[in-house]
This record gives C-alpha cells, sequence and structure tokens, in this order.
C-alpha cells in the first residue's frame, strides 16, 4: 500500500488550488448573490484541461486518472462549489459516460467538444416525479423507426441552460418498466425544447438549474448509448462514477470551511487569547480534521478501484454518503466557530454550509445511498 | 533565437524556517519546494515572447543546479511550457559556485533570464557573475521586455521612474517583478507531458567554494505588545522612557 501522491497528481491539485484561490475567489460571492453562471471561469478551466481530466487524450481529454479528479474537484470545491459542480457534471456524468460506452462516431462527434471543454454537457435523469425512485421515468422517447419521438420533462438539471449536449434518460417501452429505458444523445437547440426558469436555490447559486420540457422532439437512432434498453444500467454506472466528483467535491467543502475556520480561531481573540486556546474550539478542529481526513480517504480509496479497474459502485456511495454528511457537519461548526461572524456572506463558510446541503440530496441522496450500502451487505 | 530561463528551487513562502543543530544549515525536512518567484515570472514572460505573433523563438530552455530532489521543479517549468530542461548535478554552494556550473551550460543561447535574487538567500549575484563569465552583457532589475521586429526593448525600474533601453543580443536579463503579470498555471496535458520532454543532467566541474556559512540566527520573537489606554499620555510617555528606553 502507497499514500504518496506522484509528482503529477501533486502538480495537478497545485494547479487547481492555484485556479481557485486566485481567480474563482475573487467573484464567487457576487454570482452566489445574483446567481450568476461563471462563464468566463469554466472558459478558462476548460483551457486548462479541467472539463475532461479522464478523458483519453485522443478524444481531447487530459488523460488523467480517477485520484487526480478527486484532488483537483476538492481544491476547486474549496473555493466554489457551484463551479465544482458544472465541472463534475461534465467530467464524470457526460464525458464519463460517452467514452466508456458512445459509439467511435458518437465520441468524435460528442465527446471530443465537451471534454476539450468548447462545449458543455447535462445529465437528465431526475423528474418531477422521478428522483429517488429513477426507475419510474415517465418521460417517453417512443420508437418511431430511425428515430425517437420524445416528449415529458426533466427535472434539476444542471448545466441545462448553459450546455450544448443533453444525455437524457427517457422510457421507451414502459412494459418493459427499467428495462425498456434509453440513454439518448440530444442537441440542446434541437426544435420541441424548452427551459423553465433558472431556480432560486439555496445554495450553489451560480450553477444554473432548469427544468427542461421536451414537445415531439425527435432524436435519431444513432444517438442511443448502447443496446436498446441499456439506459438504466448506463445512468446507475454513469451515477457511480459520478458519486466521486460529488464525494471530492463534500470533501473540498469540508475542508475549505476546515482552514477557514483553523485560520479565523488563530486570529480572533475572545477573554484575552485566541479563541484557538478555548479547548472547546481546539477539540471541535480537531474532529473536523479527522472527518475530512475519513471522508477524502474515502474518495480516493473509490477513485483508487476505479482506477485499478476493480468494482468501485459501494466504495463511491460510502464516500458519497460520509462526505456528504460530514460537509454538512463541518461547514456548520465552521459558522459556529466564527460566531456572528460566521452568520455573514463575507466570511464564506455560511455559503459552503448552504452548498453543502445540496450533496447529500443530489446524485442520490444520503439515504439513496444507504440503501445501496446496505443491499450489497445484506445480499 | 534560443532563450534560457535559470530556475532555482527554493522553499515554499510559508516554510516554517528551521535551522541544523549548529545554526550552519537550513533543514529541509518537511520542506514543500516551489520555483524561485522571480524565475517563474522570467519563465512567463519568456512563453509570452515565444507565443507571439512574428515570433522568432525556437526554444526554452530552464537549467538549475541541484541534486535530483529539484527536478520536480524543473519537471514544474516543462509542465508551464519550457521545451527541455537542464540539471547540473551537485548542491548550489554559494553564488560563485552556481554561476560557474551554470557557465557551462549556459554557452550559446540569445538570451539568458536570471532572476534578480532567489527567495531563500536573497544573495542577489549569480545573474551578474554568469554574465561576467559568459563574457556577455546584463543588465539588472528590469520590469519588461518587448521583442519589436527583432530589436529587444528592455524597461527598468529606477529611482523615481523608468528607462527604457535597447540592447544587442546575445543578453542576459537580470528581472524583477513586473516581468510579467502573473505566473502561468499549467495545463492538465502540459503536466502529463511534461515526463516525456528532455531533461538533460549534465556532471558538476570542479569549482572552489569561496563563502561558508558562520552562522544562521532567527529573528528574535516579537515581544508582546502593550496596550496603553488613549488618556493615558504620560503613562505611555513614561514606558517609552524607563521601559523601552526610546525616549
Ligand atoms: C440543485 C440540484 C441539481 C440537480 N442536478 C441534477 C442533474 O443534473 N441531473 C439530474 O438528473 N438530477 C439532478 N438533480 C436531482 C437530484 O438528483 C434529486 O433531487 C435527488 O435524486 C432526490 O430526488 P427528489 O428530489 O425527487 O427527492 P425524493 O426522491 O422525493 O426524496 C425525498 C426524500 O425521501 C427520501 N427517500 C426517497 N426514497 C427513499 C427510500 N426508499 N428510503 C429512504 N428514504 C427515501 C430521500 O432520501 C429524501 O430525503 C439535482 C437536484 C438539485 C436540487
Amino acid at each position: 500500500m502507497n499514500f504518496e501522491y506522484s509528482e503529477e497528481q501533486l502538480m495537478i491539485q497545485q494547479a487547481a488550488r492555484d485556479y481557485a484561490q486566485r481567480e474563482l475567489i475573487k467573484d464567487v460571492l457576487e454570482r452566489d448573490a445574483r446567481s450568476e453562471f461563471p462563464a468566463e471561469h469554466i472558459k478558462n478551466l476548460a483551457s486548462l484541461g479541467f472539463m475532461g481530466m479522464m478523458v483519453d487524450p485522443k478524444y481531447d481529454g487530459s488523460g488523467l486518472d480517477a485520484i487526480s479528479y478527486v484532488l483537483a474537484i476538492e481544491e476547486l470545491s474549496k473555493i466554489d462549489a457551484s463551479a465544482s459542480v458544472i465541472v463534475s457534471v461534465n467530467n464524470s456524468l457526460v464525458c464519463f459516460g460517452l467514452e466508456k460506452f458512445g459509439t467511435e462516431e458518437q465520441k468524435q462527434k460528442y465527446l471530443r467538444p465537451l471534454a476539450s471543454g468548447k462545449k458543455i454537457g447535462a445529465f437528465l435523469l431526475s423528474e418531477p416525479e422521478a428522483g429517488s425512485d429513477a426507475t419510474s421515468q415517465r418521460t417517453l422517447a417512443e420508437d418511431k423507426g430511425d428515430y425517437y419521438l420524445v416528449n415529458g420533462t426533466k427535472n434539476w438539471i444542471t448545466n441545462a441552460n448553459s450546455a450544448s449536449t443533453y444525455i437524457l434518460i427517457a422510457q421507451t417501452d414502459p412494459d418493459k418498466k427499467h428495462k425498456g429505458i434509453n440513454a439518448l444523445i440530444v442537441d440542446k437547440n434541437s426544435p420541441g425544447i424548452s427551459l423553465g426558469p433558472h431556480e432560486d436555490k439555496m445554495g450553489m447559486r451560480s450553477s444554473d438549474t432548469h427544468s427542461v420540457m421536451f414537445t415531439d422532439v425527435k432524436v435519431p437512432k444513432s444517438n442511443r448509448i448502447g443496446e436498446d434498453g441499456f439506459g438504466f444500467k448506463f445512468a446507475m454506472q454513469v451515477l457511480e462514477a459520478g458519486r466521486i466528483g460529488i464525494a471530492s467535491q463534500a470533501v473540498g467543502l469540508a475542508s475549505g470551511a476546515l482552514e477557514r475556520s483553523i485560520a479565523y480561531s488563530k486570529e480572533r481573540k475572545a477573554f484575552g487569547t485566541v479563541i484557538a486556546n478555548h479547548q472547546s474550539v481546539a477539540f471541535k478542529l480537531a474532529e473536523m480534521a479527522v472527518k475530512v481526513e475519513n471522508a477524502r480517504n474515502l474518495c480516493l480509496k473509490a477513485a483508487w478501484l476505479k482506477d485499478n479497474h476493480q468494482p468501485y459502485g459501494i466504495a463511491s456511495a460510502m464516500a458519497k454518503q460520509y462526505a456528504a454528511d460530514i460537509a454538512m457537519e463541518v461547514t456548520t461548526e465552521a459558522v459556529q466557530i466564527h460566531g456572528g461572524y460566521g452568520y455573514v456572506k463575507e466570511y464564506h463558510v455560511e455559503r459552503l454550509m448552504r452548498e453543502a446541503k445540496l450533496t447529500q440530496i443530489y446524485e442520490g441522496t444520503s439515504e439513496i445511498q444507504k440503501i445501496v450500502i446496505s443491499r450489497d451487505l445484506l445480499k | 533565437m534560443k532563450i534560457l530561463v535559470l530556475i532555482g528551487n527554493v522553499p515554499d513562502t510559508t516554510t516554517k524556517v528551521k535551522f541544523n543543530a549548529d545554526k550552519t544549515a537550513f533543514d529541509t525536512n518537511g520542506v514543500q519546494w516551489i520555483i524561485n518567484p522571480w524565475d517563474e515570472l522570467a519563465l512567463t514572460r519568456a512563453l509570452e515572447l515565444k507565443e507571439a505573433a512574428g515570433s522568432t523563438i525556437e526554444s526554452i530552455f530552464v537549467a538549475n543546479v541541484g541534486r535530483s530532489e529539484t527536478e520536480g521543479t524543473l519537471r514544474k517549468a516543462l509542465a508551464v511550457g519550457a521545451d527541455e530542461a537542464i540539471r547540473v548535478d551537485t548542491d548550489p554552494k554559494d553564488a560563485f559556485y552556481v554561476a560557474s556550473q551554470l557557465a557551462q551550460v549556459a554557452k550559446g543561447f540569445d538570451l539568458i533570464f536570471a532572476g534578480i535574487e532567489a527567495s531563500d538567500y536573497n544573495g542577489a549575484a549569480v545573474g551578474g557573475m554568469l554574465a561576467e563569465l559568459l563574457g556577455i552583457q546584463s543588465v539588472s532589475a528590469v520590469s519588461g521586455i518587448q521583442i519589436e521586429s527583432g530589436n529587444l526593448k528592455i524597461s527598468r525600474e529606477i529611482d523615481g521612474g523608468s528607462q527604457t533601453l535597447a540592447m544587442n543580443l546575445p543578453l542576459l536579463a537580470i528581472v524583477q517583478k513586473g516581468i510579467a503579470k502573473e505566473p502561468r498555471i499549467p495545463a492538465m496535458r502540459g503536466i502529463m507531458m511534461a515526463r516525456s520532454k528532455k531533461l538533460t543532467v549534465v556532471a558538476p566541474m570542479e569549482v572552489e567554494t569561496l563563502t561558508s556559512i558562520v552562522t544562521f540566527e532567527s529573528p528574535a520573537p516579537k515581544a508582546a505588545c502593550k496596550m496603553v489606554a488613549e488618556d493615558q499620555a504620560r503613562e505611555l510617555i513614561r514606558l517609552l522612557h524607563e521601559e523601552a528606553k526610546v525616549l
């Protein structure tokens, strides 16, 4: 066993940290207040190679391993989890699935611009009536011979407006239940697609989230990913990988909050000494650090399994559940350590706390992760 | 045109500085190493010049004097965009020693960038010595460098203003902050390709070490601050006179 990072992994971590601490930090508060998409940052992150980190360079990706991905997402998330979710969705929900299951033609046409970040992708699974229970898809993709006719509504779609390419999960044969579901690549500007208003969210406000309505949208058969009926399996495999990204995001939120708390507690004085000298504050920091370390290790383990072509679904569910839950705890404690200052925007920790909440909900709630983990224990 | 950028391997600026037991050497345990900030800016400017429209720069080399542990720093320079690296395999002992080692690998370059100083020992001597050893002209405190249709324009900050010079090649430019705005962040592909770029290791020459370190002293810790209430001017004067003994 080797706990050492490679020189490249450290350089990648540093590059992500530099971009976050030098650039994302500049306007993160304003973008949060105004729910403004970080268009310029995403362009810059794309040119640095962060939009298709694990994609093979022959499809214009960066060719990194999953360990590097974990480290990069953590660093971006310490400062700006909105930017990191845009990056994470593109990397692990969109590029990953296309590279793993797409045809060569699909990869040339769709993966290349997504991996280089010239275009952005979105993943459309959730519906108004189908969140945790992703099998009850109501969006229909009727088989019309050489195309599918799509009708229905998807909900809570990250990158819905900024994306050019959608990976859509929809029901083709309701009788076959989840075995009748397909995954389709859809051009966002296809006729018949319209967006709901930008959701006014509690956190990650600078990522764009919309519902997406499909009315008689024609999707060529050649845009189906995998065999007929492969869509549900596809979605589950993509989410297994995606959870490593969201788990790393949660680690970043927690470690970012911890870093700010350490700095603050060494400066803020109360009762004649810096608050770090009060044992209850110091112990809080210690407990936060142990949680962050545990969560990061779970992410790295899942990433290591993925890099070594071993099953990683349970490991990524564990990482996602634990990291998201401790992110909520650690960011809440960070606000506590900051006292009143923690409750105002300028000190960032209240935002980290608002953002941490989402990591317990999307890409499978903490409860759903526990279902995945416990089913495996009890099988 | 070929450019060489000298790359110092220095401790990260947030390093807690400690010394060995007899205080004659810096304790490098647990230290994170970075490219000397001035050298990193010089490299950034070199890359900008190479990428500029109509540029005649074929390659940018980076060189450093150091043991194999310093290769990470050279590879960072390669990741950012330098084409080739050279490492003289020895410990950098003093400025003359380093300049002499570099002189054997710095021949044949049209333009050499050196940082005005290194952020560890702040010697501020290697650049000038190297130019002397190579027998080429050098200019110090360079804060801007322009190449316009093959002609070199150098700007320097001087007391109370700035100066612009037209210079010929070959030249060694000793640069200060301002030479480039910000160091570049390496792209992911650059990082992944860095290992496949050429890094030549050169054996050191025999050079006499001219200096030896007698001792290092850390600055005395800041004394505790005594607060005097705003209406206690008399007490303040008494303290300054009797305790601080500055009045
Ligand atoms: C900002 C944001 C961005 C999102 N981005 C995307 C995206 O890009 N693409 C996409 O497809 N989706 C996206 N989602 C949707 C997200 O994945 C779902 O919200 C999530 O899966 C939960 O579904 P739901 O909201 O319908 O909640 P429900 O499924 O209705 O769950 C409500 C509660 O019941 C619990 N629950 C449900 N079933 C069980 C059970 N069997 N046992 C125990 N507890 C249970 C849940 O854990 C939860 O606490 C996003 C959501 C948000 C808020």
